[in-house]
């Protein structure tokens, strides 16, 4: 008898380390850096540093909140239209993505068998180059006297160079580019796994294979699709490096100023706030979004 | 042969669905089936029964469009329909753990054909309504497939495929999905409410008793090809060969010599006692043939029958208590086992045998089929 309760006792305690692992890592690289950050843009900017954060000096913990930085953010427009033009081009990406990665996944999944990890592979490939690098690849071919116009024009199709650089269009293409694959992999993990007797039953039930694919299969990837799409506009809203590189200065794109902010104002209780904010406008329509999802789970 | 009393009636029907030499084969070599032709009267239930993989899934996925045989033709009331997707043919499928659209509430599952259809919307919500309730379903209208019970997704999947009033239903594993106790009530509904459309049916089983309960006649599938068509009792009763027989229930088969070959009798003999068939059979003496017993026509006794022949002794090996009835395993002499079984029409256990026992197994002149293949 003792045995057994010393047996379950010790198995809750290992079962407790394994889920406490995950919710450590969590706490330590996750919660923790974003409280401070939460911190750091409440502060005024003299007082900012981590070990001045709370005020001890009266005997007990004492927390001073300054909203200043966002009075300011709200204030300024500048920040707002780069809130938006961000948000634009994110949800331009994620839709570029998905009508160029959904004919891509679902030729994937709908490929023999053995094709498959080929295939995969064959997505994967551009990883084993640095992201860095292969912004910085696209640069040469896009700009003026780079390896497209020169082709371009040495077959005389073009007598000027097109500008493709620093503009929304090598912006965008970097953008598609770089989170394709975000795209694909979510939107081939649940297209492969479709039951194809839904796709029979349609068709037995009078529905055209074009109807068929409308009806059933993007429905049915609705997962895949929503998976993908946060995949691709969460990271693309705050992208730093692709706007920096190819999206010269015309193109808004809050990461940058974030960037400024932090390294070249040295404004770190502002920084914060715009992180801050970036971080509500992305978490926001995902509870959102997710609270509508359990609801209709529940079949309200 | 024998001949089923239902086939003679049905032949005066109209013939719905054709079959002529149906071939289909796989990856150049494999033989799914193998020059199938059958026909399917009007208003009738067909079943096809068989193992696993002795083609009937695919025979039925033909009718149903979704593959085209290699061989032969396909016709729906007089139309050549093998090579019209499955889209465009006036049959619909009730599919093996039924394939209701997950992000689709009942009513939509039900609707989705007739919205099809082009069908005006308020004649569609007449007719789902109208399904729904044949299948006692109303007030599930609005659930999705995955708040049901297996039972009541099972219906859902039938008014579904039934709600385009399809000239011939098509039914695969309909209750497979099922535990025992379900399906026997299921079984019946299932039945009522085909009958009360009166729609053709076609359908797919490897339970027997499905098929029997179900078909008005069945067809016995074996590597492709059929061994045998015929009414339930025909099939049971007088089974066409050893494979019959034997995929059909319970069977022992003695296998002997034809001695006297007569008109009006025959006699068997085998190892283990020599039988007399009470009718004529199509052989000649000297001829290698089995018999088939079934186990409910066996009687058991302690005292040794009065008689030369249908009877044998042997040893209780095993007894198995079914409730209704007991199924005693009998060692023969000759080593071999044969499965008795007995009605327990009394409360203390019939015949009073048990393990060990000698006991007599006996049976009437009429009881076995003799099998020539």
């Amino acid at each position: 008898m003792a045995k057994t309760q010393s047996f379950f006792t010790s198995l809750s305690a290992g079962r407790l380390a394994v889920i406490g692992v995950p919710y450590f890592w969590f706490l330590l690289l996750a919660a923790i850096p974003l409280l401070i950050v939460l911190k750091i843009s409440l502060s005024e900017m003299e007082s900012t540093s981590i070990s001045n954060m709370i005020d001890w000096s009266h005997g007990w913990p004492r927390l001073t909140l300054n909203f200043a930085s966002y009075q300011f953010l709200a204030t300024d427009s500048l920040y707002i239209k780069t809130y938006l033009s961000s948000i634009k081009y994110a949800l331009i990406t994620t839709l570029l993505c998905l009508a160029i990665g959904y004919p891509f996944a679902y030729y994937m999944a709908r490929s023999p068998k053995h094709m498959q990890p080929t295939l995969l592979m064959l997505i994967m490939l551009p990883f084993w180059t640095s992201f860095l690098l292969r912004i910085y690849a696209w640069k040469t071919l896009l700009v003026s006297n780079g390896v497209i116009n020169n082709i371009l024009m040495s077959l005389h199709i073009i007598d000027t160079p097109i500008e493709m650089m620093n503009n929304s269009f090598s912006l965008l293409l970097g953008m598609v580019y770089s989170y394709l694959p975000f795209m694909i992999l979510p939107l081939y993990a649940n297209l492969s796994k479709m039951d194809m007797r839904y796709l029979e039953a349609a068709s037995d039930l009078g529905t055209s294979p074009f109807k068929a694919f409308w009806l059933i299969t993007v429905p049915l990837s609705k997962a895949g699709i929503i998976a993908g799409s946060m995949l691709v506009f969460i990271p693309a809203v705050g992208e730093y490096v692709i706007p920096e590189l190819l999206g010269g200065s015309s193109t808004l794109m809050i990461g940058r100023v974030l960037w400024d902010e932090f390294f070249s104002n040295n404004d770190w209780p502002m920084a914060s706030a715009v992180a801050v904010v970036m971080i509500l406008l992305i978490l926001v329509p995902m509870g959102v979004y997710n609270k509508a999802q359990a609801e209709q789970m529940e079949g309200k | 042969m024998a001949t089923a009393p239902k086939e003679t009636n049905k032949a005066a029907q109209e013939v719905l669905l054709r079959v002529e030499n149906v071939t289909k084969v796989y990856d150049g070599t494999v033989k799914a089936v193998d020059d199938v032709s059958l026909t399917v009267m009007k208003g009738e239930i067909f079943a096809l029964l068989g193992g696993s993989g002795c083609g009937k899934s695919t025979l039925l996925r033909m009718m149903a469009g979704f593959e085209t045989p290699t061989k032969g033709k396909i016709f729906l009331a007089n139309q050549d329909i093998t090579n019209l997707p499955p889209f465009q043919r006036p049959i619909n499928m009730m599919f093996q753990s039924y394939a209701l659209f997950p992000h689709l509430s009942v009513w939509e599952n039900v609707a989705f054909g007739l919205k099809r259809d082009g069908m005006p919307k308020d004649e569609i919500a007449d007719r789902v309504e109208k399904m729904l309730s044949l299948a006692q379903l109303n007030k599930y209208a609005k659930r999705k497939p995955h708040q049901l019970s297996g039972g009541q997704q099972q219906r859902v999947a039938l008014v579904r495929s039934l709600a385009k009033r399809p000239q011939l239903l098509l039914l695969d594993e309909p209750l497979g999905a099922l535990d025992k106790k379900l399906r026997e009530t299921t079984q019946l509904e299932l039945v009522n409410i085909i009958e009360e459309v009166g729609v053709t049916c076609v359908l797919v089983t490897h339970d027997q008793e499905e098929a029997m309960t179900m078909a008005s006649r069945i067809a016995v599938m074996s590597e492709g090809y059929f061994l045998q068509v015929g009414a339930p009792d025909a099939v049971y009763e007088m089974p066409n060969s050893r494979k019959v027989a034997d995929f059909i229930g319970n069977v022992n088969i003695f296998e002997g010599k034809i001695e006297e070959d007569e008109p009006d009798h025959v006699t068997v003999r085998c190892p283990e006692c020599i039988h007399y068939v009470g009718h004529g059979v199509s052989g000649h003496p000297g001829m290698d043939v089995g018999v088939a017993l079934r186990p409910e026509k066996i009687m058991l006794s302690k005292d040794k029958p009065n008689s030369d022949y249908n009877w044998c002794a042997g040893e209780v090996i095993e007894i198995v208590y079914f409730g209704a009835h007991t199924t005693y395993h009998l060692k023969l002499d000759s080593g071999k086992v044969i499965k008795a079984q007995e009605l327990n029409n009394t409360r203390d256990l019939s015949c009073g045998l048990t393990w060990g026992d000698r006991a007599y197994a006996s049976w009437n002149n009429l009881a076995m089929v003799v099998l020539t293949q």
